[in-house]
């Protein structure tokens, strides 16, 4: 039976080149996708998440691990839809209209899909419309919202109303992040989750989906 | 365009604050850099939309912020006070917004320069709305044409000092940065950097001499800055930060070759570099800005001013009054002090400058590259060089030296998980090619280059 610790450490360190070896090796020796996402892979992108908390990784860690991890689940990724296993939830993320700021929405990108979260990066300067738009057409349960002006945070409520409006609020999880929110006012505007940090991201979203 | 191929200040001890080798003096008799510190007061709007429906309570805003600053500066008997209006995004993409908006501020510090002799200029600093395209337009399109628009309107209705928080390189910059990748942010700033600096500020030179104003100077800001925040954020080494840094005064001297004579802008933390190598004055921020970012230069900062800012503060009611207002007030305190200690005398000056640096150099290695030695050194290495990416890789490569021998001797501290960063650092820019075209291919097949538009840069 193959060692896997080899693929934990391979993402561990960031080494997408290894992770990805290893990971072909294991499905050709027949060992169950989900097995390697759950045991060994999630794993691993927790303890990269916990250093990263306790500052002992500083985000190019983070961001190569992350790389590493995404690497080897677009191996597996088609497998597991095959056998029918649940896909994982499809986040857009976006700096909403009138905001540059991408940094942060970066960093929240590259967090979910590490924590395996299929990510669409829908940019900056989001209007409320393509934010519709990502639930509608491109099927995103989850929308990761991004602002960084106290003069851009409005565009949060409008799009929670053009949500609204276009009878999809229900079918989405709305996250909102950015050095101006607080929790008070993600409450205010009946978002579904908030973070402080990129770093809280994946909590935020797995704690919103339930 | 012309160089500058050595240094207007060659001792430490001549780079501090109130004091450039070519201050500025404005219409209304303000010399910066001529022997005294000025305040500098920035602001922005609360949370709100700003459309055409909201334009009457914008109007309204900013006359409130311009009457309570120029009142509390009058009432504190400041001897000057420079105000920069530091547009938002719909401002510059509506020029006439932005154009009437400068009107509403000038006007207020005329009636007050008429009524009690306060001395004032207007600092107008548009965005950068190129990158409102993704890839952003660097020398064509609406979002350009609207910004050279906005500048020109606000020199003509009287902004004399012309400034922006440029934005070229940055598409490679921000990647650069959460990969520590010192090769890319050496390739944002001093190849593409400077190229849209060379444009850019050509082109805002001739409208500053269409309507006899001053180009005042760029910022780093999106590069040094974002660094820094990131680092304070623990995101990132201070010691690439640091780096970071150094590098970026490659890129926003082109500014100053280019025409630009100071005050250079509040943000530019690199300013300390640049006033040495072009003897012009500088406006920093320092502690006073905490209330748009932390940072750990928050003293420092002031020791080679010849303005003293505070970024920006949004216009809210705070319990001693309206947040601008009571930042005019800590500024104009602030300058107190430093414009006494001129007053003084060298020595006394020299010692007050001395707490400033050492409140903060030795604790954080982005405070030490900029104490007045560090930044003269860097300086030099930047001037010695033939071309930016030469002087990129030398102001990077000093840098490191710098941050390597202090912590040595007991000078600086820096974290252990940091040291490591100073080897990999050292070791990537040593592996810079020195020719630049030889280094421009390199990276044109490892950057993304869907992310910039290529001919834009002239590469």
């Amino acid at each position: 039976m193959q060692d896997l610790k080899p693929l934990h450490n391979a993402i561990l360190t960031g080494d997408a080149k290894t992770a990805k070896a290893i990971t072909e090796k294991a499905l050709a020796d027949g060992i169950e996708p989900i097995i390697l996402v759950q045991d060994h892979m999630m794993p691993a992108m927790a303890e990269v998440g916990r250093r990263f908390e306790c500052n002992e990784y500083f985000v190019p860690e983070l961001l190569l691990a992350g790389r590493a991890m995404k690497g080897a689940l677009e191996l597996i990724r088609p497998r597991l839809t095959a056998s029918g296993a649940k896909p994982t939830a499809r986040v857009a993320v976006g700096t909403v209209k009138g905001d540059l700021h991408d940094i942060g929405k970066n960093l929240v990108a590259a967090m979910l899909e590490g924590g395996g979260y299929e990510v669409i990066d829908l940019g900056v300067n989001v209007t409320p419309e393509q934010f519709v738009a990502a639930v509608k057409e491109k099927g995103a349960q989850i929308l990761a919202l991004s602002a960084l002006l106290t003069t851009t945070m409005p565009a949060m409520k409008t799009t929670m109303d053009a949500l609204q409006s276009a009878g999809v609020r229900q079918q989405v999880k709305v996250l909102v992040g950015g050095a101006p929110i607080t929790q008070k006012y993600a409450d205010e505007i009946g978002a579904d989750g908030f973070s402080e940090s990129a770093a809280g991201a994946v909590s935020a979203a797995k704690k919103a989906l339930g | 365009m012309s160089r500058f191929t050595s240094l207007a200040i060659n001792h430490p001890d001549d780079l501090r604050f109130g004091v450039s080798p070519k201050p500025l003096t404005t219409r209304h008799g303000l010399t910066i850099g001529g022997g005294m510190v000025y305040p500098e007061i920035n602001f922005t709007l609360p949370p709100m939309f700003v459309d055409e429906n909201t334009m009457p309570e914008v109007r309204g805003q900013y006359q409130q912020i311009i009457t309570g600053a120029v009142r509390r500066a009058v009432e504190l008997e400041a001897p000057g006070l420079v105000v920069e209006f530091e547009t938002l995004p719909p401002m510059t993409e509506n020029p006439a917004w932005g154009i009437e908006l400068t009107r509403i501020l000038l006007d207020a510090m005329e009636a007050a320069h008429a009524k009690h002799g306060l001395k004032s200029v207007l600092r107008i600093t548009p965005n950068d709305t190129r990158e409102m395209d993704r890839p952003p337009r660097m020398r064509s399109g609406r979002f350009y044409e609207a910004m050279l628009q906005t500048f020109d309107g606000c020199a003509a209705a009287g902004a004399e000092l012309l400034s922006i928080e440029s934005v070229g390189g940055k598409e490679i910059h921000d990647e650069a940065l959460m990969m520590c990748d010192i090769r890319s942010v050496v390739f944002a700033l001093c190849i593409l950097g400077v190229r849209d600096m060379r444009f850019l500020w050509t082109e805002l030179n001739q409208i500053a001499r269409k309507h006899g104003v001053h180009c005042a100077g760029d910022t780093a800001c999106g590069f040094g800055n974002t660094a820094m925040v990131l680092a304070e954020q623990k995101m990132i080494p201070r010691v690439f930060a640091a780096v970071v840094r150094a590098v970026s005064a490659v890129r926003t001297l082109v500014g100053y070759e280019c025409g630009a004579v100071g005050p250079g802008k509040d943000c530019g933390y690199e300013n300390p570099i640049l006033k040495a190598i072009t003897g012009f004055p500088m406006a920093m921020e320092g502690k006073t800005a905490a209330c748009a970012h932390l940072s750990p230069l928050g003293n420092i900062a002031a020791a080679a001013c010849d303005t003293w800012s505070n970024e920006s503060v949004q216009n809210i009611k705070l319990l001693g009054g309206m947040a601008p207002t009571v930042y005019v007030e800590q500024l104009i305190y602030d300058c107190r002090l430093m414009n006494l200690a001129l007053a003084d005398g060298r020595d006394a000056a020299l010692l007050y400058r001395k707490w400033m640096v050492n409140s903060d150099a030795p604790l954080d290695p982005q405070a030490y590259v900029l104490t007045p030695e560090s930044s003269l050194a860097i300086a030099q290495a930047i001037v010695q060089a033939p071309t930016p990416l030469a002087a990129g890789r030398a102001a990077a490569l000093t840098a490191v030296r710098l941050l390597r021998e202090a912590h040595r001797e007991g000078r600086l501290k820096i974290h252990p998980r940091e040291l490591p960063w100073l080897d990999r650092i050292q070791e990537s820019v040593e592996s810079i090619p020195t020719n630049e075209s030889d280094f421009i291919n390199e990276m044109m097949g490892q950057v993304d280059t869907t992310k910039f538009v290529v001919a834009d840069y002239q590469l």
